[in-house]
């Protein structure tokens, strides 16, 4: 039984680690600009197929399809950001919905146009297969991969918005957007370079997930509330916040999913609306 | 109203009073209005193959008209609506299979359970920001979602409610296949329950609801109780989005699982803002112009209907704000100010 939750624990953490990677730049996104993106999953599923055909049709290595899966995940984003994205940043959030929706409806239709309604399979690598027994405790080989890449991104993030020139003008801008235009600072570019980041990470998470979550079409509104629910319940711009509401959404729907398969996905929904009413701006959010 | 209770407030009172003048002379029924009922009503006997889409569409309607009275007027957003109607929708369709299959209130059963949950849930809905709103009323539309796919042993799960039996209608009309009943039917329930909200909107609570959303901060220094409003309009359309949901039931005999489905509450949102929101006529004619080119589109080809919908709802966003009838009545007004 105690094994048992521990298994379940660093289960939890894996998924949870995944969820952080694909949030954080929605996270940052919504804290930097305020901009309600419903269609975040999507630039994870480009990611996703990004690495499935290369793997699959092109044998290139899992591990190198992954900063390939940035790139082009980054450079769809960026794309989008300067035609369609950067109009609406004054928007309403309704009507920032609406768009994102009308995205995600067309990354679906297009996916399936291109790859079809079915899900992609994908071998990982044989050294990231099978388990290690670790104090008594199964350990899923990939599972702890994951997290590793997590910690290293986090960390990475970190060093990136603590501690370099970048990271003060992320951080400014969120802060007060006006105040660091007065100060020179081209908040315009900072919300492409930005929006670039979150999309690439984005990416990475989708081809990273796709032995966890699956991919087909439908990935971006299967997973969308999931994103979303990262980014309501750690408050929208911090990444801390992010991180610690990817856990314990991980942690909850996997051990929801092992210990009560009966409630299935109501426990998550629960949790979400439960948590949003002591805290409306999530755990970390500012109050506007 | 007592005359003492707004003498104490004069200054406001009488404008609220101007306020609701202004408001009320639009209660009269204009003759587009009245020719665009008598042309719902004429569809039936003009495309009489188009009876059992025709009464989707009214339902429907309905449905987006409950919409439009929370984000239209009150300036709520929500991503959930479907609870509502689902809620109404396995109510009456619940009532049938166990033994009371009588319409009329069934269908005001089903009204007041939504109108309960709506009751109930609207204080934590209201409360936030536009995010927080979008993710409890997310978060509850697929609560309710999963409960009912999991209570299967009450609802069918995934398999629907099957064996509703819905009876005869005021004890003559039988609900039958060509579904010229059921064409009725909603109708005249669409009918009173639009006239009810027309009334509502044009009322000195449906202008303070218009004050509070162009001013949310302003209507508290009016002495309006913000919360105590928005309770109130989100039970009423919640109730009204119930009544849909249970006319849907009735009228097709089945309830699936999708009645709940965050498709149906995203759809209904498409509906509303091709129409034109706070409008009210602008939720029917975008249900209806939606329901019609998916009938048509989605017949060639689902994947391209799901293309066209989202290229569509980017273009309305981008361009064209109001809908609908928001682009005829800017059309409308350049015309008459060339005229002029």
């Amino acid at each position: 039984m105690l094994g048992n939750l521990a298994g379940v624990l660093f289960d939890g953490l894996a998924y949870g680690s995944l969820m952080f990677v694909i949030s954080v730049g929605l996270s940052v996104t919504m804290g930097l600009m305020n901009f309600v993106n419903l269609a975040h999953g999507a630039f994870a599923m480009v990611g996703g197929y990004t690495c499935a055909v290369l793997m699959n049709r092109m044998g290139v290595p899992f591990l190198v399809t992954l900063p390939i899966a940035f790139v082009v995940s980054a450079v769809v984003g960026t794309l989008l950001e300067r035609t369609l994205y950067q109009r609406l940043y004054r928007a309403s959030a309704l009507d920032q919905v609406l768009f994102s929706i009308g995205l995600v409806f067309m990354s679906i239709a297009i996916a399936t146009w291109w790859f079809g309604p079915t899900q992609q399979p994908v071998r990982l690598p044989d050294f990231l297969r099978g388990q290690v027994r670790v104090l008594g405790v199964d350990l899923g080989i990939y599972r702890l991969f994951l997290i590793a890449v997590v910690v290293a991104l986090t960390a990475a993030l970190g060093w990136l918005l603590e501690r370099t020139r970048f990271g003060a003008q992320i951080r400014a801008a969120v802060d007060n957007q006006r105040a660091a235009e007065g100060l020179g600072i081209d908040v315009n570019r900072v919300f492409g370079f930005t929006f670039a980041l979150g999309s690439g990470l984005a990416g990475v998470g989708g081809a990273l997930g796709i032995d966890v979550l699956g991919l087909d079409p439908v990935f971006p509104l299967k997973y969308m509330v999931y994103f979303l629910l990262v980014v309501a319940v750690g408050g929208a711009g911090s990444i801390k916040g992010s991180l610690i509401a990817a856990m314990i959404l991980g942690v909850f729907d996997v051990a929801g999913k092992y210990y009560v398969p009966e409630v299935g996905a109501f426990a998550i929904y629960a949790l979400m609306v439960l948590l949003l009413i002591p805290f409306p701006s999530g755990l970390y959010g500012r109050t506007r | 109203m007592s005359a003492t209770g707004k003498a104490a407030a004069l200054p406001a009172s009488a404008a609220r009073a101007s306020a609701a003048r202004s408001g009320l002379a639009e209660e009269r029924w204009r003759p587009a209005e009245i020719a665009f009922w008598a042309l719902a009503l004429l569809a039936m006997f003009a495309f009489p193959g188009y009876r059992v889409l025709g009464s989707q569409i009214l339902i429907t309607g309905l449905f987006a008209l409950s919409l439009d009275l929370i984000l239209g007027y009150a300036g709520i957003v929500s991503l959930g609506h479907a609870a509502f109607f689902g809620l109404g929708a396995y109510t009456a369709g619940l009532l049938a299979v166990h033994g009371w299959g009588e319409p009329i209130t069934g269908l005001l059963a089903g009204g007041a359970v939504a109108m309960l949950f709506g009751f109930l849930v609207s204080f934590i809905v209201v409360r936030g920001n536009d995010l927080t709103r979008l993710m409890v009323t997310l978060g509850i539309g697929l609560m309710l979602y999963e409960a009912a796919n999991k209570a299967s042993f009450l609802t069918g799960g995934v398999d629907g409610l099957s064996g509703v039996v819905t009876w005869k209608l005021l004890g003559m009309f039988e609900f039958g296949l060509v579904g010229t009943v059921a064409y009725l039917y909603s109708f005249a329930v669409l009918f009173v329950c639009f006239v009810v909200l027309r009334r509502l909107v044009h009322s000195p609570f449906g202008l303070s609801l218009r004050g509070l959303r162009e001013g949310p901060w302003r209507m508290p220094a009016l002495g309006a109780s913000v919360l105590r409003m928005q309770v109130k309009v989100f039970t009423i359309s919640a109730g009204i989005a119930g009544i849909a949901g249970a006319l849907l039931a009735q009228t097709t005999q089945f309830v699936g699982l999708e009645a709940l489905g965050f498709t149906r509450s995203a759809e209904v949102l498409i509906m509303l803002v091709l129409g034109g929101t706070g409008r009210l006529y602008g939720a029917l004619v975008g249900t209806a112009v939606f329901m019609i080119a998916q009938d048509y589109l989605a017949g060639i080809d689902p994947v391209y209907w799901q293309f066209w919908i989202g290229l569509l709802l980017v273009v309305i966003v981008m361009f064209a704000r109001g809908g609908i009838l928001g682009g005829i009545e800017m059309l409308v007004a350049r015309l008459r100010g060339t005229r002029r």
